[in-house]
């Protein structure tokens, strides 16, 4: 029924220094800075109205076994995306530091 | 719609006539999903609409009286959450027609309580510019003023009211905090918001960046993030735990609905016992007596004593539903439910359906895409409604005797219920796949699920459910299954014969039993099933009633007489089969007329209840045969 087999997604392909460039990126803790949405219309403005608005700081949290979806938290709340809506968030490349969120 | 009083999701209000003219001031409770609307709306009409710590609980309008001063009522619109006035799925379009006056039995609303989350302010009064400018007298509430405290959060209402243009109070509404303001604002003549700007309502970012503005402006200060919530994710998400937690859960439960209900269910049982040997008593030897002791006692009694055993089912569903873990449940199945090409949110309504498919269905309207929306819809009736836990609860305590499997924490019985439950869910994911790859096919639509605070689910939110819901269960008892029994006793008792009931087989019932009887031989069934799954064509639960019936006046009416009779009647294979028959047939006319609603038209009902059936039939056809081999 549930998702038990916890097989979990490979490394994300991206080493340590280098900066996330998608939401899908993130690892658990990660933050960045939302850059673009890359998704159609109307689902953008559905994320936007969720806090996905580009100049927002994104910090991923838990996911579901096996990393996928994950919960964002954004603008005060927290939201569960798949890896492929997750895939389409570009962050800001050039200001992104990958700390780990102390908030 | 005859039996939907079986389902308290379903009250559909149109509970107020508007009278043309002098008609009584109508407003509607606007805001963001779980921002508290139906807690506000239930504080102020006293009525009693569900209430769950997940987005998406509401999913059309309900209307209230609200009583004030000097013998005037408003009336009050309890509607679903909005994220913005651009409608995305039903339940939101639901809200939209009735700001708009587009609804049917819906005035126009002639002001509005937008309420929104204090504790979350930055992103709620975003929703403030769309809903001012519909230029409808409106008092913005901050809900949730005991949590805003508590973290430490802070707002000026009056700098935002005069930002707004529009008056402001901090609420509670679990605990009734401030709403006296509420009241007043009822009470008063009021106007339309002034506020001091407007951004584009159509720009989400310009929205957003107004909302920061006036937040600031009201000295907002957001609190502190939920430690607790922080704290229960990393157990329930975890990658190990949160699924061992789950499965652990999951056996609890089933164990505890199967012994743990065990000494209520005999006390009941006693209970009815008793008082039917006092009528029998106090009553002349007459068909009256017998009408009503094995009629209605037989027919009736052996249903109600399942009363304990679906409320501990509904105690869990509620601590399910208020705690917020829903949200999370359906995270994890997001997954799984990908692989039949539905999504988490699917996973919702197909949770709810455990207690029964009518609401389930209802909630399916938070589904944004209508292909997926449908499956979810044509899926729901597989998974184990508490109309069949009597129907299973029988047979398995008649014919799987009870041995332990894990120590004291799972017996075969409760394994057997588990396996029952595990065969629907399997049927729904089987199902749906077909569709999914069929005639729905349809592009994926993103998931995109709020996952709310933890909240502490309290004894009276679960006490009043479960009283809402022994209501429901003794109402049905007292109607659809009173008469059934009544009208089923009437036929076992004629033909006269020279003034006295014939034999059973020679009566009415016995002869419609006996004319099917050769088409559900194959399953290993006899008359007397026969007549119950004709009966149960109207609810599931009924057939326990008839059986009941029929065995009272052969003789034998309370439930261990029950087992007894039913042992003697059906072998192991026909067990089974009756079993596997009850997991898939579409035996509820609630849930037909509730989807031929929600899909406009009988084209989907009468496909769902062609497929359900035929597949019962012959799965049922398949376990017996299979059984019969083995033993
Ligand atoms: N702490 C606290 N919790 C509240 C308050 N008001 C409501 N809640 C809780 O918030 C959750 C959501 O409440 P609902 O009334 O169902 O919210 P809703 O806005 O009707 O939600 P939808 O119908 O899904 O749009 C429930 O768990 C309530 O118990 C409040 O003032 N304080
Ligand atoms: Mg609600």
């Amino acid at each position: 029924m549930l998702q038990l087999n916890g097989k979990s997604v490979p490394p994300q392909g991206r080493g340590e220094q280098d900066p996330a460039e998608t939401l899908m990126e993130l690892r658990e803790g990660e933050h960045g800075i939302l850059e673009a949405l890359e998704v159609p219309e109307d689902i953008a403005q559905r994320l936007m109205e969720l806090g996905f608005i580009p100049g927002s700081r994104i910090v991923a949290a838990r996911s579901a076994p096996g990393g996928d979806p994950r919960v964002f938290r954004v603008d005060g709340s927290e939201i569960a995306l798949r890896r492929e809506t997750a895939a389409a968030l570009r962050l800001r490349t050039l200001l992104t530091t990958q700390l780990p969120d102390v908030s | 719609m005859s039996g939907c009083d079986g389902c308290a999701g379903c009250a559909t209000g149109t509970l107020v006539a508007p009278v043309a003219g002098n008609r009584a001031k109508v407003v509607a409770i606007v805001g963001p999903p779980n921002s508290g609307k139906s807690t506000l709306f239930n504080r102020l009409t006293g009525l009693r609409q569900k209430v769950a710590n997940f987005p998406g609980v509401t999913v059309e309008q309900h209307l209230g009286k609200v009583r004030l001063g000097g013998g005037r009522e408003v009336v009050l619109v309890d509607l679903p959450g909005i994220y913005s006035m651009t409608p995305r799925s039903e339940d939101e379009q639901v809200t939209h027609d009735v700001l708009k006056g587009r609804m049917k039995n819906v005035a126009r609303p002639d002001a509005v309580l937008l309420i929104l989350d204090s504790t979350n302010l930055g992103r709620h009064l975003t929703l403030a510019a769309p809903v001012l400018s519909l230029g409808v007298p409106t008092l913005v509430i901050l809900n949730m003023a005991d949590d805003l405290r508590h973290r430490g959060g802070n707002i000026d209402t009056a700098a935002l009211s005069q930002q707004l243009g529009a008056p402001v109070v901090l609420v509670s509404a679990s605990r009734g905090e401030g709403v006296d303001a509420i009241f007043s604002f009822l009470e008063k003549e009021t106007s339309a918001p002034v506020p001091v700007e407007l951004p584009i309502i159509q720009d989400v970012p310009r929205c957003r960046v107004w909302a920061a503005k006036i937040g600031n402006n009201a000295a907002y200060q957001a609190p502190a993030p939920p430690l607790w919530t922080r704290r229960l994710d990393a157990i329930f998400l975890h990658a190990v735990m949160g699924p061992v937690f789950f499965a652990i859960v999951v056996v609890a439960v089933f164990q505890t609905i199967f012994s743990g209900a065990k000494p209520l269910m005999e006390g009941v049982e006693s209970l009815i016992a008793a008082s039917s040997d006092w009528v029998g008593s106090v009553l002349p030897e007459s068909a009256f007596r017998s009408l009503l002791i094995d009629g209605v006692w037989g027919g009736v009694g052996s249903v109600v004593v399942f009363l304990p055993q679906i409320l501990l089912l509904f105690l869990f569903i509620g601590i399910l539903e208020d705690s917020g873990y829903l949200a999370r449940a359906a995270l994890i199945a997001d997954r799984t439910m990908a692989r039949v090409g539905l999504q988490g949110k699917s996973f919702i309504p197909l949770l709810s359906a455990y207690a029964c498919a009518v609401p389930a269905i209802m909630a399916t309207r938070t589904i944004e895409n209508k292909r997926d929306r449908y499956a979810t819809i044509l899926i729901a009736p597989f998974m184990t409604c508490s109309a069949r836990l009597p129907v299973y609860t029988l047979i398995i305590a008649a014919f799987i005797p009870n041995h332990s499997l894990l120590g004291p924490f799972l017996g075969t019985q409760a394994a057997a219920m588990l396996g029952l439950y595990v065969l629907g869910f399997l049927a729904a994911f089987a199902t749906a796949r077909v569709l999914k790859s069929s005639v729905l096919k349809s592009e994926r639509t993103p998931f995109m699920l709020e996952m709310p605070p933890y909240r502490k689910p309290t004894l009276q939110g679960l006490a009043l459910r479960l009283l809402d819901r022994a209501k429901v269960f003794l109402r049905r008892a007292g109607t659809v299954i009173l008469g059934v029994a009544i009208v089923l006793w009437v036929l076992a008792n004629i033909p006269l014969h020279d003034g006295s009931a014939p034999p059973i087989e020679q009566s009415v019932a016995g002869t419609v039993g006996r004319a099917v009887e050769p088409l559900i031989r194959p399953l290993g069934f006899d008359w007397k099933i026969g007549v119950g799954l004709i009966t149960s064509l109207a609810a599931r639960e009924v057939i326990v009633g008839t059986l009941g019936t029929i065995y009272g006046i052969e003789g034998e009416a309370d439930s261990k007489g029950l087992q007894q009779a039913l042992q003697r009647d059906l072998d192991l294979p026909g067990a089974v089969a009756l079993l596997v028959f009850f997991a898939f047939a579409m035996q509820c006319m609630s849930t037909l007329a509730v989807v031929r609603r929600e899909t406009g038209g009988w084209k989907w009902p009468v496909l769902q209840f062609t497929y359900m059936s035929t597949l019962a039939y012959v799965s049922a056809f398949v376990a017996n045969r299979a059984v019969a081999v083995f033993v």
